[in-house]
């Protein structure tokens, strides 16, 4: 049997990692795996700290992530990444959007942003993968699609074809906002291929 | 995955079950981790859904309709039972016609809750069959099974999720719809329905007959499983706990149980005789331990396994296995990132007010308004339960005398109003309280993904319905003095909570404006305010609302003065453009021009 795999999503309420993880989960299951996510739901959706564990294999049984078991983090907030560095091992795929989400005590002025936030993973010898999600999905016209772009980049860490990612945008995307994210999806897997 | 195979959260697969097994009604309260259950059943053709204001009503209306003949559905999230409470217990007695179960989603951990009580507890106490999925496909098979289970037996069947369950996604698949032998229509049977003493007393019997029974299905093995494995060591198991252990212990039988009362007892003293030592493995409580101590059986449990928090594959492995424990990066040290009021929330006009009156008590209620209780606003000094804002407010106003006059404040929001809060308002009224109640009126159950309510003007289906007037709900019950303000505006807020406050009588303030998430507000153009960075003074008043939108640049003494600022000015603020919604308590704060709507 295949070891499961183990994706972690993070990064800050309100950024899309609900439909990131929802598009990575459907191309999973088109490739046959069996798996499971789970999601934080309520009060934290509130700008606070959020991830989606998504978990695929032969045969998935627990929902979460076990603390050094997540193969990839792709994560929406520059800080946000470093807060998972306990789930991370050695061989760990990590992919970075470099927005900065000022939490509340930086937005305050009490503390300044922990630009250097990445050094404590490459510190253990994990490369990070840099992705300017923003700008890339704003010339691919639409901000918002800055998720679609870090699936992008994240699936060539994946054994699904282009084709299973386009498929899935094509049926799961509203139509207005489908083109846009095709080109957001095409954009993000060029950093990485 | 299978053609006819779906991707669903463990509550959109209960929904789907709902609809499968044939349930009529369906009525609950929203609360995390519960809610999605009722917002996907009301998308189903053939199924009446509703939104009740509290728990209690919900399970009153399902009883009704099982009166009726009919199956039906109540669902609550863990702290809803105990609101549920009371029918509860004596619906036990009654027993139903109709299908009647009951959904009590639990929240380990805490994600979104006041408190982890675990809700199996009830089970035991009230008399009732309990069953316990361990994932989504499991939680749609077992969902159709408690309806029959309930029809079969005369019982209510109460059915226990955890978060890691509704809002797991899985695999499952569609399955055949079920139909009910019971008819619907009315059938008086006073014997069994009225429940006044000399008839409970004969009901009680038929409870302890049917527990009994209850433990006769326990033991048929119909709800449980054992997975043969390695003999050295057993596992007892439930719910999502489950699948941790087959993780961590792949290798070792397993006995699981679907239903977690009553156990089967002949079952477990087989299954521990067969094994060389025995776990139980369960979050929260030792409910399985307890009970399995009782039957003359020893077992490993929360000697090992901690009793507070979800678990996870690596907690029970480690619990167990101290030695397999992984060497693991070490976390790094980063700020906080609490969850925050939105940019544009109405309530942060109130609780930037309320943060200016240090003398004042506030007493808060659940929502997002909780929030409030975060800095940089920190204006909240207690908060309990549903609608215990208005009645603590009330009894600190009894203990304290005239030395609480004037500071005493509850708040709370409409839908909560709805459910528990109009009760302390009735009480506070009634016993001549001197406390001001602030009802914050957001249009919308907000906390738990918007969700109409009695006040919203519109149903479960989010078509027109009737709207309750909160302000002359307040009047009947007895109010004289009741004022409606709009909370982006900052200073007639003040004016309006100060008035409250200095009247010797039960006072409401309602503090009216939509929330920034529901749908209308989220179509409508907003014109944001813009920062005129030179003409800020450095003074933070608009910093200290918390906005998201708003934040603060620190700067060096030259850096101020190279700005063409007094040397002395230590930063200036920002309005995020994308962020802002437009709601303006910034720009009446600023006494500088340095915030303005786009376009003026």
């Amino acid at each position: 049997m295949a070891a499961t795999g183990n994706i972690l999503f993070a990064g800050v309420g309100g950024q899309g990692i609900l439909l990131a993880s929802e598009i990575t989960a459907y191309a999973l299951l088109s490739a046959g795996y069996d798996a499971k996510k789970s999601e934080v739901h309520g009060m934290a959706q509130r700008g606070g700290s959020v991830t989606a564990q998504l978990r695929y294999g032969d045969k998935v049984y627990s929902p979460l992530i076990e603390p050094g078991k997540a193969d990839i983090l792709i994560s929406f907030e520059l800080m946000e990444t470093a807060r998972y560095l306990p789930y991370l091992h050695k061989e760990s795929k990590v992919i970075v959007n470099t927005q900065q989400i000022k939490p509340p005590a930086v937005a305050n002025g009490q503390i300044p942003y922990p630009v250097d936030a990445l050094d404590s993973i490459t510190a253990q010898g994990i490369d990070v993968v840099s992705v300017d999600a923003f700008d890339i999905a704003r010339d691919a016209g639409e901000v918002k699609a800055a998720n679609v772009v870090m699936v992008g980049a994240m699936s060539t860490f994946l054994p699904m074809d282009v084709s299973v990612y386009e498929g899935i945008i094509n049926t799961r995307v509203p139509e207005r906002f489908r083109e846009v994210n095709l080109k957001a999806f095409a954009a993000g897997r060029k950093i990485t291929e | 995955m299978k053609t006819d195979s779906l991707w669903m959260s463990g509550n959109e697969a209960i929904a789907m079950a709902a609809y499968e097994a044939g349930v009529k009604v369906a009525s609950g309260y929203p609360g995390t981790p519960s809610t999605e259950i009722m917002e996907n059943l009301s998308k189903y053709e053939g199924v009446y859904t509703e939104w009740a204001p509290n728990e209690k009503v919900g399970l009153e209306v399902a009883i009704g309709a099982a009166f009726a003949g009919v199956r039906a559905l109540a669902t609550m999230k863990h702290v809803g039972l105990n609101v549920a409470a009371d029918p509860l217990f004596t619906v036990s007695y009654t027993g139903i016609r109709g299908g009647l179960v009951i959904i009590t989603a639990d929240d380990p951990e805490m994600h979104s809750s006041q408190n982890e009580q675990d809700n199996r507890n009830y089970a035991f106490a009230a008399k009732l069959p309990m069953l316990e999925p361990s994932d989504p496909a499991e939680a749609k098979e077992m969902l159709k099974q408690a309806f029959e289970l309930s029809e079969r037996l005369d019982t209510p069947v109460l059915f226990r999720i955890t978060t890691r369950i509704a809002h797991v996604k899985g695999i499952i698949t569609k399955g055949e719809m079920l139909t009910s032998k019971v008819e619907c229509g009315i059938e008086k049977m006073p014997q069994k329905f009225v429940m006044l003493p000399a008839l409970a007393r004969n009901r009680r019997k038929v409870v302890e007959e049917r527990m009994i029974e209850l433990r006769t299905i326990a033991e048929s093995g119909v709800y449980n499983q054992v997975d043969a494995g390695d003999k050295k060591r057993g596992f007892i198991t439930s719910g999502v706990s489950y699948l941790y252990v087959k993780e961590a212990f792949p290798e070792a039988t397993v006995l699981k149980l679907g239903m977690c009362w009553p156990l089967p007892e002949q079952e477990i003293k087989a299954f521990a005789a067969t094994v060389d030592e025995l776990y139980v493995v369960e979050e929260l409580d030792p409910f399985l331990e307890m009970h399995i101590n009782a039957m003359g059986v020893e077992c490993h449990g929360k000697d090992l396994i901690p009793n507070q928090g979800e678990l996870n594959t690596s907690i029970v492995r480690t619990s167990i296995d101290p030695d397999s424990a992984p060497d693991l990066f070490p976390p790094a040290e980063l700020p906080m990132r609490p969850p925050n009021m939105c940019a544009g929330c109405p309530h942060r006009g109130v609780f930037f007010n309320l943060s200016k009156m240090k003398d004042v008590f506030v007493s808060g209620d659940i929502g997002c308004y909780t929030l409030g209780f975060l800095p940089p606003l920190s204006a909240m000094d207690s908060c309990v339960c549903m609608g215990a804002s208005v009645t603590i407010a009330h009894g600190m106003s009894k203990a304290l005398g005239d030395a609480g006059k004037g500071k005493l404040i509850s708040v709370i929001g409409d839908s909560t109003f709805m459910h528990t809060g109009i009760n302390g308002l009735i009480n506070s009224v009634y016993n001549d309280s001197t406390s001001v109640l602030l009802i914050l009126d957001n249009r919308i159950t907000a906390m738990t993904g918007q969700q109409n309510n009695p006040a919203s003007g519109c149903n479960i289906k989010g078509e027109p319905a009737n709207a309750i007037n909160i302000e002359k709900l307040c009047e009947a019950v007895g109010v004289k003095h009741v004022e409606v303000v709009n909370p982006h505006e900052i200073k007639a807020c003040k004016t309006a909570i100060k008035k409250a406050l200095e009247l010797d009588e039960m006072a409401v303030v309602i503090s009216r404006a939509p929330c920034v998430l529901i749908p209308e507000m989220k179509k409508a153009k907003h014109v944001p305010y813009l920062t005129t960075t030179e003409n800020c003074a450095g003074c933070q008043a608009c910093v200290k609302l918390g906005c998201p939108a708003i934040s603060w640049t620190p700067i060096t003494p030259e850096e101020a003065v190279a700005k063409g600022y007094k040397e002395k000015q230590k930063g200036f603020a920002v309005i995020n453009e994308v962020q802002c919604n437009g709601c303006g308590q910034c720009f009446e704060l600023c006494k500088f021009e340095a915030i303005n709507r786009k376009g003026e």
